[in-house]
């Protein structure tokens, strides 16, 4: 054998034990390793739910007990949508090439990456309103002009009972002195949302009166005893939602810059192994699936359960 | 080398190679390095262990704060410089992550494997030759960013290999890098494990079924399926972690943490038990991908040498696969001291003491194949037979560790690493000398030198045992492992001595090292010329010239027999190769 040699058997037909060329098979078995790792961030997602104390999922004092009560379920679900049409459109592009219609694929290509970008999109306007929301946890009942304006939760913890006051709302000002420190923050405390009836709520709070209201409060770091957004750091539910979203957004970040680069450079090799770039668009397509079938399972477990 | 090379300009050729044949010998030299880090690392250990709170000699002065810090000696005034705890948590760290994440795993998975597999298959190269590249040149730096750690502040990662939170969550910065290094290296193991399994699977030769496959594939094939599943739960705990570090977030701290009389202001609810789970359900298959490649490599050997077909190819096929399916249920008996509840730990217990029997099985398989077999006692063929007796130490002392019962007693002692070294160091470790010594002549087409070669085997296989055996007494003693001085307490104190022996040991190891890195270079340039097959092996790398050329094989394999036809009564050699190479070569 010459030089010409190298050349890797199986490259562009299937083999007949598999019926798969080598890179169809390369991508399953990635897969089952991707698999591997959003299974084991799931299963920490269960064990950590299962293993919170009563009272604190998905956050601590926050005026309710579901996921889907601190996430925007409108927002997730358009953005499913948009995802799965993103699916369709990466297979009409894998299928156009295959009918030999070069440039009938790559605008599905385009219309896939332009998807994509979208669903980016709305996740940045989503992760922009947890990280604007604050949580603020007092260690005694924050009572500002005679009256009492945090909420109160009390749950069960492996000391015994635990009280925690707590305050949401968002940071409208941030006041420093002289040396560049925080003064205090102007406060602009949420509505309570009038009837949601949780059986935890303790009759202290008084959130009815509060229905509706924006009472701005001015809060210095001596007053509270820890203030969060609902970013990473908020619970171990936001912690969890960052993570997952977060790493399945990178993987929609990856598969755009793949799609981006077959865009510019699909031409050329068109040209010389038209096959062979359909194979590669049939790949892309296998991780395109896969990473809009991860979102199928982070959205009800995320946004609904 | 000869010059085999067409007209690839060097940086091709040596640096960003896409031949299987140099990534390997990159991932061999580079793999051995870290291997010598490691080793120097644990030498400076050793010594504070042996002669605690005294100057390192020598090296005491280049190694800098916070690994060492300078007191004078009262009565000479001279400047000694000591090992600190801190650099002591460094090292024992980082002598860890080398040894497994940078040494023995790519030597025995990235080096023989790359080198090896193709060859026994006869392909031309590995399914994705770009992939493998990337594969090493993700690699290296991530060993770099690794040994990084240490010019970072506070010294590298300092929280044991195993990285247990909450005490990795508060560790220095040092702990992010490893963190980081961790994730790009399991992004180079699955670059190279998708590779194998497509190389294995799909560009075997003509006429090359499953069970023609030599053992040595057989291993790394289960290898690959154990590091393309279970690395990926590593890394998602190593996002965890680093979330937990740098995002504040607390998934593995159950809140009301005080570090130094602070509390630390996180939102709790975490668990640090999560992290042993996800931590454990890697490393255990990370045993199984220490050893396999080693035992491949010895089956090789010991077929070879025996000039007979292995005992039980399928028995030890079967095992392989099993020993490779059972290894992710069997994690949580690195837990059992957690509290998790009798019910899991015994069924823990069932599934490591399943997992003894295809070990067994195995080793068994490769004890019979010497009945009735007139040996050659090449070099390789030593440290295989040195091999068997070890790996057997190492895996019975496990027996003990794997029953709830006696676990109590030797959880986190010494013994436990008594246990995992005999199975690592004289078992894999020796297992990669063969390799080397075996496969040396294909990769150079030359010989290393056979009596050099006896001079190593002769004080490795003396001084590793005195390395390590008195570790077995000092563990039933009650010695803790990663204990800075164990004088400090009385059962230590007791059996210093044995500390003592086993430092000298290690230089006594050290010092038996040398022959085989002067006999390694100058065999390069020097070592005896030798045919495509000097061994008289049969499997299809031999068929190839030395060193193979770009591409591999003069003509297409075509495979007619099993791996291992040694002595086949009625032929004219005692080997029948799978391929004859063409006449010509």
């Amino acid at each position: 054998m010459s030089a010409a040699a190298t050349e890797i058997p199986y490259d562009m037909e299937p083999h007949p034990l598999t019926r798969m060329y080598n890179g169809k098979f390369g991508i399953w078995l990635f897969l089952a390793s991707e698999i591997m790792l959003f299974g084991a961030l799931f299963s920490s997602y269960v064990l950590l739910r299962v293993g919170a104390p009563e009272g604190t999922w998905p956050i601590i004092g926050a005026p309710t007990v579901l996921g889907h009560e601190i996430l925007n379920v409108p927002l997730a679900a358009l953005n499913t949508v948009i995802l799965i049409s993103s699916s369709v459109t990466m297979l009409m592009s894998w299928y156009y090439l295959k009918e030999n219609k070069f440039s009938r694929g790559q605008f599905f290509l385009l219309m896939t990456v332009l998807l994509s970008c979208g669903f980016l999109v709305v996740k940045y306007f989503e992760y922009n309103s947890k990280l604007h929301h604050y949580l603020v946890e007092f260690d005694a009942p924050l009572v500002v002009d005679g009256e009492q304006v945090s909420y109160s939760r009390t749950y069960p913890t492996a000391e015994g009972e635990r009280t925690v006051h707590y305050l949401h709302g968002h940071i409208t000002e941030t006041v420093k002195d002289e040396d560049g420190y925080v003064e205090y923050y102007k406060f602009a405390a949420d509505a309570r949302k009038p009837d949601h009836g949780h059986a935890h709520d303790d009759g202290a709070d008084h959130g009815d009166s509060h229905a509706g209201a924006h009472p701005e409060i001015e809060l210095r770091p001596s007053d509270y005893r820890r203030m969060s957004n609902w970013g990473p750091a908020g619970s171990t539910f936001t912690g969890i939602y960052f993570t997952l979203t977060g790493l399945h957004g990178l993987h929609i970040v990856g598969g755009v810059v793949v799609m981006v680069y077959f865009l510019l450079t699909g031409g050329s090799m068109w040209k010389k192994l038209p096959d062979k770039y359909a194979n590669r668009i049939e790949c892309t397509g296998l991780y395109w699936h896969f990473v809009d079938l991860v979102w199928i399972f982070l959205f009800p477990v995320l946004y609904l359960l | 080398m000869s010059d085999h090379s067409h007209d690839l300009p060097f940086w091709k050729k040596y640096i960003f190679s896409v031949d299987h044949k140099m990534i390997g010998i990159q991932y061999t030299v580079t793999a051995l390095v870290f291997l010598a880090i490691g080793f120097g690392m644990m030498l400076v250990m050793r010594y504070q262990l042996a002669y605690p709170n005294q100057p390192i000699p020598v090296i005491g002065q280049f190694l800098g704060e916070p690994i060492v810090a300078a007191v004078e000696n009262p009565d000479t005034g001279e400047t000694g410089y000591v090992l600190t705890g801190d650099g002591y948590n460094s090292f024992g760290a980082m002598h860890g992550t080398i040894m497994v994440f940078l040494a023995i795993v790519p030597l025995a998975v990235g080096g023989f494997g790359n080198f090896v597999l193709p060859l026994q298959c006869g392909a031309p190269d590995m399914a994705f030759p770009r992939l493998n590249m990337a594969s090493y040149w993700t690699y290296l730096p991530g060993g770099i960013l690794m040994m990084f750690g240490f010019f970072v502040k506070g010294g590298a990662a300092n929280s044991g290999w195993t990285s247990y939170p909450p005490l990795a969550t508060i560790a220095t910065t040092g702990q992010t890098i490893w963190l980081l290094g961790m994730v790009i290296l399991i992004t180079s193991s699955l670059l190279g494990s998708v590779n194998f399994i497509v190389t294995v699977v799909q560009l075997r030769a003509k006429g090359l079924s499953f069970f023609r496959l030599p053992f040595f594939a057989w291993a790394q094939l289960v290898t690959a399926f154990l590091l393309l599943l279970a690395f990926p739960p590593l890394e998602a705990a190593g996002v965890l972690q680093l979330m937990d570090r740098v995002a504040g977030t607390s998934f593995f701290d159950p809140g009301g943490l005080i570090v130094s009389g602070v509390e630390q202001n996180t939102a709790g609810g975490g668990s640090p038990l999560l992290w042993q789970h996800l931590f454990w359900f890697l490393a255990h298959p990370e045993v199984y991908v220490l050893i396999l490649p080693g035992l491949g490599i010895i089956s090789e050997v010991i077929a070879n040498n025996t000039r007979k077909p292995l005992w039980g190819y399928k028995s030890l096929v079967y095992s392989a696969i099993f020993l490779g399916f059972m290894s992710f249920i069997v994690w949580a008996h690195h837990m059992f001291m957690t509290g998790m509840g009798t019910t899991l730990s015994t069924f823990f217990q069932a599934t490591t003491m399943i997992i003894s029997v295809p070990s067994v099985i195995i080793l068994t398989c490769l004890i019979i194949s010497l009945w009735g077999a007139s040996i050659r006692f090449t070099v390789p063929m030593l440290f295989a037979l040195a091999f068997l007796p070890m790996f057997g130490i190492g895996g019975l002392t496990g027996l003990p560790l794997g029953l709830t019962a006696s676990d109590i007693h030797l959880h986190d002692t010494y013994y436990v690493i008594g246990h995992f070294h005999y199975v690592v160091a004289p078992g894999t470790i020796f297992a990669m000398f063969a390799g080397i010594y075996y496969w040396f002549p294909k990769a150079t087409g030359r010989k290393m030198n056979e009596w050099l070669g006896r001079i190593h085997f002769a004080g490795s296989f003396v001084f590793i045992n005195a390395v390590f055996m008195p570790f077995f007494f000092m563990g039933m003693a009650s010695v803790l492992r990663r204990q800075f001085d164990q004088t400090e307490t009385l059962h230590g104190a007791a059996v210093q001595g044995l500390s003592v022996m086993s430092t000298w040991g290690a230089f006594g190891l050290a010092a038996f090292q040398l022959p085989f890195v002067f006999n390694f270079f100058w065999s390069i340039f020097a070592g005896e010329r030798v045919g495509a097959n000097p061994w008289h092996a049969t499997t299809l790398e031999w068929s190839a010239p030395s060193p193979p050329p770009h591409g591999n094989f003069l003509s297409e394999p075509v495979v007619a027999c099993g791996p291992y036809e040694y002595s086949v009564p009625g032929e004219a050699e005692d080997y029948t190769m799978q391929s004859p190479p063409p006449a010509t070569a």
